[in-house]
């Protein structure tokens, strides 16, 4: 996805895939999606089913500071200083879009301070469904939305849904109890993103993160071939 | 100097991190002491006078090729808050980082190698100022356009303020604007020939205090 | 009254015995210096005012030196006022302190009240040595009671081992640059102070930064310093946030 180009001078600009001194940075996955549909309970499974294997961290984007990365904290999914809070003045899509640089600062003070790192995960903070990480912070993304905000998400689109390069369809649950038609939602989200996978999953049962961590380890795969 | 580079200066779009703070405004408004547009404009007529007219010196100062370490130490004893200082070297390093993507230049990276914890923004803008063919005098209107530019859109998302009200105050304040950075950049003429003890050193008290309560809240929507 | 041009001057070192010697001490006009009882070591000395100065015109300036291993006290008998003089113009009145190394210089004058109509340019200028240490105490009053206050500027400078630690200046009253009584800068508040102290263990164990009630806080420097900044509505109220402070880290 980003091509190695020469790096002369003392530190990363933005998407370059190597460190100052040489050395492949992390593997960067997003995590977007609209307010409670699950972004930090996919965040905390994954670290608990990543963190035996990988060097993990996280940089969570709240609105209100640190709610999210608190619950991180709280849940002990890693230890403290993996864990790094970027501030948005109350446009979390502007961190995570538009203006990436506290954020690329945070992924790099990450990887200075407990690296070398295998993966960071960017969480961004509950935004609207337009909301999409900029290529110059995250190597790939992940947009989660759930089945109880409407199964005509995946219909009526929007950027997220349609270009992530996985969509999350989580608390699937609970479809039984809000209405959802989960079959209706598949077929809306393949219409909307042709050969983009899509994955249905319930935190609830035992691990329901499965399929997103074998799809994050197929990516990192790939990153470190690229190596 | 080309105008246009100035416009991609000054833009609050321009990439560096600016958006997130509030320049003290989210203070201000929690303390009662920014309620609407008139208590935004007084607010942010002091801040320009003092802080304003500092940066506005030091990133004039900077363009004009003053040693940056020099400069930097000189922001230090004029910002006795850590909090502050904190921010304006993250946010040094988030300009840097925006400078040399957008106009790269051997200056730019051997400052930012020499000094990886970052340098006090201002400083780091007049730098830009120069990797962009801008002059002091450039250097100092964006500084000191930046010290009211922040409050007044902070502002906006913190009182659901009018934001043609909000944008009313910074066009009133255009003319004092003006003169900040006239004297902004008489001040580094001055350093010049006379060290940067002839740069301003316009103190706010209740900036400083209000920075370390803001600092040590539990939950914020700006991170200054 | 014409104007006023005074110099006083202070020198202190150790006197080989364990205390304080004031080789020099000399008044000068206005300003009156007395030498008061010492406490231990340390030598004290009281600024009295003769007159209600300094008036529009004046220059004053006061140097104290504080040689290596001396430790010098000095207070003022009384707030000092700054008024209008019968012509137009500012006073001025400059401080300079100098302190060696191993010296100790405590500088605690009473508050100085900035009166309606006056105009006054204070600036306070310390030189410290590596290990020489310091406390200083600065408050401004602006106007006395129901009174508007004059312009008031003052700038304060310390350097160590000539770089500067600190360099603040704070203007305010009539003609001061906009915004001064707003909500950034002192917003209604008519006293403001600064307490500076330097010691050489603050570059290994700097203090914590910590609000001291809601209008004041304690912040470490960029350097081997520690700084109050404090507002009020009154000089009392100040006052006592200072002491506070004072005595917590004596």
């Amino acid at each position: 996805m980003h091509l190695d180009h020469p790096h002369d001078g003392p530190s990363a600009v933005s998407a370059d895939a190597r460190r100052p001194d040489g050395r492949r940075r992390a593997l960067r996955i997003g995590l977007g999606g609209p307010v409670g549909s699950g972004k930090t309970a996919t965040v905390a499974a994954l670290c608990r089913a990543l963190r035996a294997e990988l060097s993990l961290a996280v940089v969570t984007n709240d609105i209100y500071t640190r709610e999210d990365a608190e619950f991180l904290l709280r849940e002990a999914v890693l230890p403290p200083e993996r864990i790094t809070a970027v501030e948005t003045g109350a446009c979390p899509h502007t961190a995570i879009r538009d203006d990436i640089s506290a954020n690329l600062e945070a992924v790099e003070d990450l990887e200075d301070a407990v690296g070398p790192l295998d993966l960071i995960l960017v969480e961004s903070g509950g935004d609207n469904l337009t909301a999409t990480f900029s290529r110059g912070l995250v190597d790939a993304q992940i947009f989660v939305i759930d089945v109880a905000g409407g199964d005509d998400i995946p219909r009526k689109g929007g950027p997220g849904v349609t270009t992530a390069d996985l969509l999350v369809v989580n608390k699937t649950d609970l479809a039984p109890y809000v209405g959802s038609d989960l079959g209706r939602m598949a077929s809306d989200a393949k219409a909307q993103r042709a050969e983009l996978p899509v994955v249905f999953q319930s935190l609830r049962g035992e691990d329901g993160v499965r399929d997103v961590s074998a799809w994050v380890r197929a990516r990192l795969a790939a990153w470190t071939a690229c190596a | 100097m080309s105008r246009s580079a100035l416009l991609v200066l000054a833009d609050g779009r321009f990439p560096a991190g600016g958006h997130a703070h509030s320049g003290g405004a989210e203070a201000a408004v929690r303390a009662g002491r920014i309620t609407g547009a008139a208590s935004l404009e007084d607010f942010a007529r002091g801040r320009l006078h003092t802080a304003g007219l500092v940066s506005a010196s030091l990133a004039a100062a900077a363009a004009l090729g003053v040693d940056p370490s020099a400069l930097d130490a000189a922001a230090d004893a004029r910002t006795p808050s850590p909090a502050l200082r904190a921010v304006a070297r993250r946010l040094g390093r988030q300009l840097m980082r925006a400078a040399r993507a957008t106009w790269p230049s051997p200056e730019l990276d051997a400052v930012a190698a020499e000094f990886p914890k970052g340098m006090h923004q201002p400083v780091v803008l007049g730098l830009l100022a120069r990797a962009a063919g801008l002059g002091a005098v450039d250097a100092a209107y964006c500084a000191a356009y930046e010290s009211v530019g922040g409050p007044a859109t902070a502002t906006v998302r913190l009182l659901s303020l009018d934001p043609f009200d909000a944008t009313a105050v910074l066009a009133r304040l255009a003319p004092e604007l003006d003169r900040v950075a006239d004297r902004a950049v008489e001040a580094a003429r001055r350093v010049l020939d006379d060290g940067v003890e002839a740069l301003p050193a316009a103190s706010a008290p209740l900036l400083e205090i209000d920075a370390e309560a803001h600092a040590a809240w539990p939950a914020r929507l700006f991170a200054s | 009254m014409n104007d006023v041009s005074a110099t006083a001057g202070i020198v202190a070192c150790d006197d080989g015995r364990g205390g304080t010697a004031l080789p020099v001490l000399e008044s000068d006009g206005p300003l009156a210096l007395r030498r008061t009882r010492a406490s231990g070591s340390e030598a004290h000395v009281m600024l009295v005012g003769a007159m209600s100065g300094p008036h529009g015109g004046d220059r004053l300036a006061v140097r104290a030196e504080v040689r290596r291993g001396a430790r010098l006290r000095v207070g003022s008998a009384a707030a000092t006022i700054a008024l209008p003089g019968q012509i137009k113009g500012e006073a001025r009145y400059d401080v300079r302190l100098d302190v060696a190394d191993g010296g100790e210089l405590h500088w605690l004058p009473e508050q100085l009240i900035s009166a309606g109509g006056s105009e006054l340019y204070v600036t306070t200028r310390v030189d410290l040595a590596g290990t020489a240490r310091l406390v200083l105490r600065e408050e401004q009053v602006l106007g006395r009671v129901g009174e508007q206050p004059g312009r008031l500027t003052s700038r304060l400078t310390v350097r160590i081992d000539g770089r500067v630690l600190l360099d603040q200046e704070l203007a305010c009253g009539p003609d001061a640059p906009g915004g001064w009584d707003g909500p950034a800068v002192l917003a209604g508040h008519r006293a403001v102070g600064q307490l500076v102290i330097v010691r050489p263990e603050f570059a290994v164990e700097p203090v914590a930064a910590r609000m001291m009630g809601e209008q004041a806080v304690l912040v470490p420097l960029a350097g081997p310093g520690a700084l109050v900044t404090a507002v009020a509505a009154d000089a009392l109220r100040l006052r006592q946030v200072l002491d506070g402070v004072l005595a917590e880290l004596d």
